[in-house]
């Protein structure tokens, strides 16, 4: 295996690894400080902040020869024998300096910037700048300026590492942002008339290493050392991406991408990034209620049904009671739902119906696929677990069934009650589509918003968002991953999995762990849910070949 | 030295010089026939490698060696690109070339193309040359219509377009990679090498950029052979291996305080002295010149006691120099401010600054706006501190930057203030008598909290 020298430390790299001398001394545990190398944007080694001394060991003598001069730690790719120094006075000197030069044109109004407390620039000069500043400027203003829909940029925060403007070439392959004017005038702009408008805008904020791009919809909502971060999963479509949860007192503030090889990269799509306000929507359903056993009970006289509101622990008992009394039941599992709520919704449907109907729910359709040069694609499947609510439902026999199934089966007269799980962000279905359900002796929807088929409703239960979930989502491509609840829900919302737990008549809280395990040992297709899982998921597909 | 008889600028006079009659008239394009009827590429490039020919547009890098780094056996296209984006200031050579004897350029694009196997030929012209422009386009289209470019030139099977393309008047498209970006339609920031352009350069083809006057010279070669090519210049130092040696005519630009500026030609190794003396008619007025510029502003300042210095590709850099860059010598006479040389110098650089690395692009407009303070006065001698550390470390040489644009802003830098520190005290002790001792931050910078 190849060894490289990184401050006197050896450390072996993999025979067929391409690492720059960024990503080497990371795995010494150095960190070489950067601002325009990222690694998934090309190289163009102009900020000049990653410098180092670099040599080679000869293999025969073991003597070093060093480079006579500085060179980009992100530009030089290591091989046997290099050598790597990145605490000499000269790298020291030379960081210093940078950050200087950087600071020279930089308006320094961390007080009012975004993105203080999170700024490279900021840390970087902590670390590795000098405590005096040198230069004898004038200060002058941070001009604004708006670059597209999402996108505030500020412009003279800006240290020109370039990663935006690549982004949008190299990944979002829409190339809006450019360089004007030349040296120290120079500016990121857009073209007039041709703003930043593509579906993975907002990425260019994450990537700027300063405050030089605030990203609109967070832009003065909340300083950034007040969130606390939760890694989760996106449940925009079933592409699955991870993502962090910001949040602050169970309210989320903003979603970033997490870094995951397997599914997303660095990236989210702008439909995800900002897809989260509907957790907050006033509109949402918050209490379980169902139409009253006595007309007068809080009734209107309009001609609605009166309902009653019911306790979440009553719930657990009457809404067994109420569909045991009805008889045959059709059971829609949504694909908003996590493997475990899922699969806990099919025991309790069979304990209540043996022969219930298990039917996956709804599954949301946008376009067609969406595909970007950089290869990130966003799905037009708007969902984030029909493959695994398909493998739960094979586990109970239901495999292949499809909502058409579902509204068939009761169209036919071959269910006297149904329980549709929904959870869905937006409207999902009209009036003629609810109409289906209108004669059942019980009907039980689980959602987020009213809709034409909450209003038939007999019993009508909250959902829970994406943020306030915990469990396991399988994507498009058989990724799995875990996740924990972000935040908790609003007052007087169950999480389904809570409900689901409760009915199967289990002690203590919820605990998808538990159930992921009992899962896994209990279906071989599943079994890759088994034990504890990585951050970045496991593929289902290659753990079922191995 | 023996008396000189002028080469490239031979047509530097004659009437209609720069057609291809004139030139033919004077043997010209018959070394391209020669060898296109019995030699090979691999002759052609053993002949300029041999002849010791060295680039002439600053760096001085041996022509042949560049020519064999292409890759052997490549399926093609190999890009020529010509660097006729003269910029550098003083220099003026490659514009009497183009003027007056465009054909004896074309012609070494022809031979330098046919040895290096490009098929496509590049020439980025300087936008402030229009009369370049008119006659290279003139003497592309006669050489088309002679045969000498476009398909299967002379039945030899060769084949070669030379495209004529105007820069935008931008000083780091005379960096060679900033060229080959420029010509692909992009911003013309220098590219980070490896991949030098030999291996991966214009549209990502293997390419060599050379100089117009290093064409001239490939022609010259060619007609004259390679004994006479070595007969001139100076030979390689044989204590030093790594010193190539400096052979041929060169053409230097004479400007500044003389009497009689130009562009003259004369054998590598004349001395600056000889260089003002003999050809430019001495220092005007009947003034001492205080210093001279070597080769282009960036390759920094000699005294008058370095005068002697030969102006060969060794010679500048023993002085403390860069080098001889494009041996355009300007001269400044002793009434004029080192202060006031420093800051035009600096100016040019800040406004020129590509923008790319930090270092260059906030080096050089720091210390132009240091020095506009030393010009209003206010300086202070720890100011000329600041110079010299952003001199010593801002370039390529260091380190710090991708391309050569900072050892060129920081050259005259730290030549002026460390040849010249004197007369710098005397002028910040001067204009600010009561500032110019103060070390801590200027105060301008109390200011910065106001936002």
């Amino acid at each position: 295996m190849p060894v490289v020298i990184v401050d006197g430390q050896e450390i072996e790299i993999g025979a067929d690894e391409r690492l720059n001398c960024i990503e080497a001394a990371r795995r010494a545990g150095k960190e070489i400080p950067h601002y325009c190398w990222h690694p998934g944007l090309s190289v163009v080694a102009s900020c000049r902040m990653c410098l180092i001394e670099t040599g080679q060991r000869d293999a025969a003598t073991g003597k070093i020869t060093m480079v006579p001069k500085l060179v980009p730690g992100c530009q030089t790719p290591v091989k046997d024998g290099t050598v790597i120094v990145t605490e000499s006075q000269l790298v020291k000197d030379s960081r210093a300096r940078v950050e200087e030069a950087l600071l020279i044109d930089h308006p320094i109004d961390c007080p009012i910037c975004d993105k203080a407390g999170e700024c490279l620039l900021q840390d970087y000069h902590f670390q590795h700048g000098q405590p005096e500043r040198r230069a004898d400027l004038q200060p002058f203003h941070s001009r604004k300026r708006d670059v597209g829909p999402t996108v505030t940029l500020f412009v003279d925060r800006c240290i020109m590492c370039t990663r935006c403007v690549r982004f949008t070439r190299e990944i979002s392959g829409t190339a809006e942002l450019m360089v004007t004017s030349r040296g120290a005038k120079e500016e990121i702009d857009v073209f007039p008339g041709h703003p930043l408008a593509n579906k993975l805008s907002g990425n260019v904020v994450d990537l700027c290493p300063v405050g030089a791009l605030g990203d609109k919809d967070f832009l003065y909502q909340q300083r950034v050392w007040f969130l606390k971060r939760e890694a989760n999963v996106c449940g925009g479509c079933s592409a699955g991406c991870s993502i962090h949860t910001e949040h602050n007192q169970d309210a989320v503030y903003r979603l970033k991408p997490r870094e995951n090889p397997h599914v997303n990269k660095w990236w989210i799509c702008d439909d995800g990034r900002y897809g989260w306000h509907h957790l907050h929507d006033q509109a949402r359903i918050l209490e379980a209620s169902r139409t009253a056993a006595s007309p007068t009970h809080r009734g209107n006289g309009s001609g609605t049904p009166a309902t009653e509101a019911v306790e979440w622990a009553d719930v657990v008992v009457k809404l067994r009671d109420d569909l045991k009394a009805a008889g045959r039941l059709a059971v829609a599992v949504s694909p908003m739902l996590t493997v475990e709520e899922a699969w806990m919704l099919c025991a309790v449907a069979r304990s209540i119906d043996s022969e219930a109907f298990l039917a996956l729910g709804f599954v949301p359709v946008t376009g067609d696929d969406e595909s970007f040069p950089g290869g990130f694609t966003i799905r037009a499947e708007k969902c984030p677990n029909r493959k695994g609510v398909e493998e739960v439902l094979a586990i109970y026999g239901a495999a292949g069934r499809s909502w058409d199934d579902l509204v068939a089966h009761v169209a036919a007269g071959k269910a006297d009650a149904a329980w549709i799980t929904a959870g869905y962000p937006a409207a999902w279905i009209d009036t003629a589509s609810a109409e289906a359900f209108a004669g059942l002796r019980q009907l039980v929807v689980q959602d987020l918003f009213d809709s034409p088929l909450m209003r038939l409703a007999s019993w009508r239960l909250p959902a829970a968002g994406f943020a306030e979930r915990a469990g396991t989502w399988v994507n498009v491509a058989h990724h799995a991953q875990s996740f924990r609840q972000a935040i908790r829900p609003p007052a007087g919302v169950w999480p389904e999995g809570r409900l689901f737990w409760n009915m199967l008549g289990r002690r203590g809280l919820y605990d998808p762990t538990a159930v992921r395990q009992q899962i896994a040992t209990s279906s071989p297709t599943l079994a890759a849910l088994g034990g504890e899982l990585p951050s970045t998921g496991v593929d289902l597909r290659l753990h079922q070949l191995a | 030295m023996q008396p000189f008889k002028p080469v490239l600028l031979e047509a530097v006079g004659v009437p209609d010089g720069h057609t291809i009659a004139s030139y033919k008239s004077r043997g010209g394009y018959a070394p391209l026939e020669a060898t296109l009827a019995g030699k090979q590429p691999a002759d052609v490039i053993e002949m300029v490698k041999s002849s010791g020919l060295r680039g002439r547009g600053g760096a001085g890098f041996p022509t042949g060696l560049k020519w064999t780094f292409l890759p052997k056996d490549h399926p093609g296209p190999i890009y020529l690109c010509i660097n006729a984006d003269e910029s550098e200031p003083g220099t003026f050579n490659n514009r009497i070339l183009m003027e007056d004897d465009p054909h004896q350029v074309i012609e070494g694009i022809i031979l330098s193309s046919f040895a290096t196997r490009a098929s496509t030929a590049y020439l980025y012209l300087r936008y402030e040359y229009p009369k370049s422009w008119h006659r290279l386009q003139a003497a592309i289209d006669e050489a088309y219509a002679a045969g000498y470019l476009g398909k299967n030139i002379l039945g030899s099977g060769f084949s070669l377009d030379v495209y004529l393309h105007r820069g935008a008047a931008a000083y780091i498209c005379g960096e060679e990679t900033g060229l080959i970006e420029s010509l692909e339609g992009k911003r013309a920031w220098p590219r980070i090498k490896p991949p030098f352009p030999a291996i991966e350069g214009l549209f990502r083809k293997p390419t060599v950029v050379n100089n117009i006057e290093t064409m001239a010279c490939v022609t010259q070669i060619a007609r004259r052979g390679v004994d006479w090519f070595k007969s001139i210049g100076v030979p390689a130092d044989p204590a030093n291996p790594r010193d190539p040696g400096s052979y041929g005519p060169k053409l230097y630009c004479l400007s500044g305080h003389v009497e009689k500026p130009g562009c003259y030609e004369a054998p590598l190794g004349i001395t600056a002295r000889e260089l003002i003396d003999r050809f430019g008619g001495g220092v005007w007025k009947g003034r001492r010149a205080k210093a001279v510029i070597p080769g282009g502003i960036s390759m920094g300042l000699m005294t008058e006691s370095e005068l002697d210095t030969p102006l060969d590709f060794a010679g500048p850099g023993k002085v403390g120099c860069l080098g001889l860059g494009t041996a355009a010598v300007v001269v400044i006479d002793d009434q004029t401010s080192i202060v006031d040389f420093l800051h035009n110098s600096a100016r040019f650089f800040a406004h020129e600054s590509c923008g790319q690395c930090t270092p260059c692009r906030e080096g050089t407009s720091w210390s132009l706006r240091i020095l506009e303070r030393i010009k209003a006065g206010k300086g202070r001698l720890k100011d000329l501190d600041i110079l010299l550390e952003l001199g010593n470390t801002m370039g390529m040489m260091p380190g710090s930057t991708i391309c050569g644009l900072a050892d060129g802003a920081a050259w005259p830098m730290k030549n002026a203030i460390k040849k010249f520190r004197g007369e710098f005290e005397e002028y910040v002790k001067r204009t600010n008598p009561s500032g110019w001792m103060v070390t801590d931050p200027v105060p301008a910078l109390a200011i910065v909290g106001a936002h």
